[in-house]
């Protein structure tokens, strides 16, 4: 077998080359948001550095700080005829665009019979753990995936996030794409050509028999812990990689639940009315009977996300909370 | 009126004869289908939130004899003159409204919510304020393809002091985009009047705020709204920017179908009756000799049998099939 040529690359880089390359195959691919251009640093962390100065002002675009507005022009602009790559800066500021968001950029399609898709990207970085307190760290994504019209992406490593952003902005229709905070920094041997990868594909990256474990974005690290550390106790893990959650991969996630008998669904987001909850129910409903134990839901306490340190990691399922449940559904 | 220097008197741009039959001619249009359509509410043939539109005729007519097939239009729901204006064929416009398959939108919109890309109506929204935002970016895309299509973005007074405008008009000025901001103030906002919910006199004044023209007109003048509309349209079309038009003017049965008017008073409506623009404008173009009482009775009466063969094509035709309910909610689930 020849051997993949990879190098190291983090998540920033990758959607970065994802972006750039969709942009040089595409002049259809347009960027914009607060701060993206270069003159403007290229992104608070740097997710779209180089752009502008590769594909000019005019493609990748600094907006003032006027989300309704930036949405607002993605969507007119991909009505128009283009691929809009729309960075809101972080998810808590979608709340502001929420009009934009869901009751046009998902609708127009379905309203208009099928003549204005909305062929959107929309970029935003979150996550508890960095300080950041109450109005900067929500993960929202539940809110998306329970809207009709959207596809929800949330990449937990650089090759996933370049694979999948390669595919959101290929996309007909508008996707939400969820970068984790804490994930941005840590880099990857990554091959240097990534192939799109299937929206709505999940992965299976570790194969088990005891207890699946279904995660995405940054918490699915601490997943793949958790298995390494039960793995340690003869426990055997089969763990899934969600990456879309709309829509999500319910084959893959029944063939394993229903192979292994045991599920738990671990998220950042507060835990109710939460992702978990919809795969939970979705497993009941096609395996009531088939199932060893009840299944396990992980997610935040009902609450807001606090600044104090303590209180802030107490707030994010750990790999403990995710051992302690897998090993629950085996008691 | 204006609060910045736009050509008047013998300066301003003047329709020739035939643009002047073609305003009255979509006026009348707006006017007969504005009152077949609350007929057939009253009559109980169909049901569906209506917004009259009777008394604001003159702003999309005299604004659309400006535009071409390309250009684009988004507007609210109280927009179907704005639709019509712009050439939303009357067949699949009824059938949309009557929430059948042949419509715009195969049904699935409805009257608040038509589109019809190949007129280049391309957005109505129920959103107070919406339109304005998309409106930027159908410009945006058309600024950068260089095709010197311009976009109108419709809305009312009301919606001149939600966020989305403040935002839009910056960002329109700021990159220049070639958008036209129509304010077709109507002053009410639902029940509120105008100077209880607008902190200006002039909705035109907040342009100055953006960096852009702005121009309050009479906006049941055919003449001053074509010579507006046609400076505005022609800056935005050479790459000068947007500009902020306000359209005075009057709606006659309230906010929405069954409305009671309680918030106004008697007088002032009937002043405003009184003022209807429609016969007014009539009158005028045959006393000026443009047109003769028979070209215009003639018009009417096609337009008249026009919409009736649409109201009898939509109320003949079949519904959405049960399929179109989770169609297009996602490409995929187009029609292959
Ligand atoms: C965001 C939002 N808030 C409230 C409403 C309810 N609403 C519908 S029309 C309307 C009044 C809008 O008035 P104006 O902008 O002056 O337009 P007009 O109806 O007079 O044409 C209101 C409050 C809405 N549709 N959208």
């Amino acid at each position: 077998m020849s051997a993949i040529e990879t190098k190291k690359i983090t998540i920033i880089q990758a959607i970065n080359e994802a972006i750039s390359e969709a942009m040089a195959a595409d002049p259809k691919v347009i960027v914009l948001g607060e701060d993206v251009a270069d003159r403007e640093g290229g992104g608070v962390v740097g997710v779209t550095r180089g752009l502008s100065t590769k594909y000019g002002d005019e493609r990748v675009r600094s907006t003032p700080i006027t989300e309704q507005a930036i949405m607002g022009a993605a969507i007119g602009a991909a009505i128009g005829g283009y691929k809009v790559v729309a960075e809101i800066m972080l998810m808590n500021f979608t709340t502001v665009a929420m009009d934009m968001i869901v009751n046009h950029a998902a609708k127009l399609r379905f309203m208009s019979g099928g003549q204005t898709g909305v062929p959107i990207v929309i970029r935003m970085m979150t996550g508890a753990g960095i300080s950041s307190g109450g109005q900067h760290s929500d993960f929202l994504e539940a809110w998306f995936a329970h809207t009709p019209g959207l596809k929800v992406v949330l990449p937990s490593n650089p090759e996933d996030a370049k694979g999948l952003m390669l595919s959101a902005i290929a996309d007909p229709d508008p996707v939400i794409f969820v970068e984790c905070t804490r994930a941005y920094f840590t880099p990857y041997e990554t091959p240097v050509n990534v192939a799109p990868i299937p929206l709505g594909k999940a992965k299976v990256t570790q194969q088990g028999t005891d207890v699946t474990i279904i995660s995405y974005s940054e918490i699915f690290l601490r997943a793949t812990a958790a298995a390494a550390e039960l793995a340690k106790d003869g426990i055997s893990v089969e763990l899934i990689d969600l990456r879309t959650i709309s829509p999500w991969d319910r084959e893959t996630v029944i063939a394993s639940v229903k192979k292994t008998g045991r599920a738990v669904i671990a998220h950042e987001a507060v835990k109710q009315f939460g992702v978990g909850a919809e795969i939970a129910a979705t497993l009941q409903d096609e395996l009531f009977g088939q199932l060893k134990a009840p299944i396990k839901r992980l997610g935040a306490p009902f609450t807001s996300v606090p600044f104090s340190g303590v209180l802030e990691q107490a707030f994010i399922v750990s790999v403990a909370d995710i051992v302690a449940a897998a090993k629950s559904t085996l008691a | 009126m204006a609060t910045t220097s736009f050509a008047t008197g013998a300066n301003a741009a003047q329709p020739d004869a035939a643009t002047q039959i073609e305003i009255y001619r979509r006026m009348n249009l707006i006017m007969q289908n504005d009152e077949a359509s609350r007929k057939i509410i009253r009559s109980g043939r169909l049901m569906m939130p209506y917004y009259s539109q009777r008394g604001q005729e003159v702003i999309p007519s005299a604004i659309s004899v400006n535009l071409n097939d390309d250009d684009k239009i988004c507007t609210i729901y109280r927009g179907i003159h704005d639709m019509l204006a712009k050439g939303v064929p009357l067949r699949a416009l009824w059938a949309e409204i009557a929430g059948k398959v042949t419509g715009t939108c195969k049904g699935k919109g409805g009257p608040m919510h038509i589109t019809h890309p190949a007129s280049g109506a391309i957005l109505t929204t129920g959103i107070v304020g919406s339109s304005m935002p998309i409106a930027n970016g159908l410009a945006w895309a058309a600024k950068l393809d260089k095709t010197r299509q311009v976009t109108i973005a419709n809305f009312g007074d009301g919606a001149s002091n939600i966020g989305a405008f403040h935002e839009s008009l910056n960002l329109a000025s700021l990159w220049k985009l070639p958008v036209i901001f129509v304010c077709q103030n109507n002053r009410f906002a639902e029940h509120t009047r105008y100077e209880n919910g607008t902190s200006v006199d002039q909705i035109s004044k907040r342009a100055a705020g953006y960096g852009m023209p702005g121009i309050t007109v009479d906006g049941n003048d055919p003449y001053e709204m074509y010579a507006v509309a046609n400076e505005a349209i022609n800056r935005a079309r050479d790459g000068e920017g947007p500009t902020l038009i306000e359209a005075m003017t009057f709606r006659f049965f309230g906010h929405v179908f069954g409305d009671d008017d309680f918030y106004m008073t008697k007088e002032e409506k009937s002043a405003a009756m009184a003022a209807d623009p429609v016969p007014l404008y009539r009158a005028k173009l045959i006393a000026n000799g443009v047109a003769t009482e028979e070209t215009l009775a003639a018009l009417e009466t096609d337009i008249a049998a026009q919409i009736a063969d649409a109201i009898e094509f939509a109320l003949a035709s079949a519904p959405p099939p049960l399929e179109e309910l989770t169609r297009d909610v996602y490409a995929e689930q187009g029609v292959a």
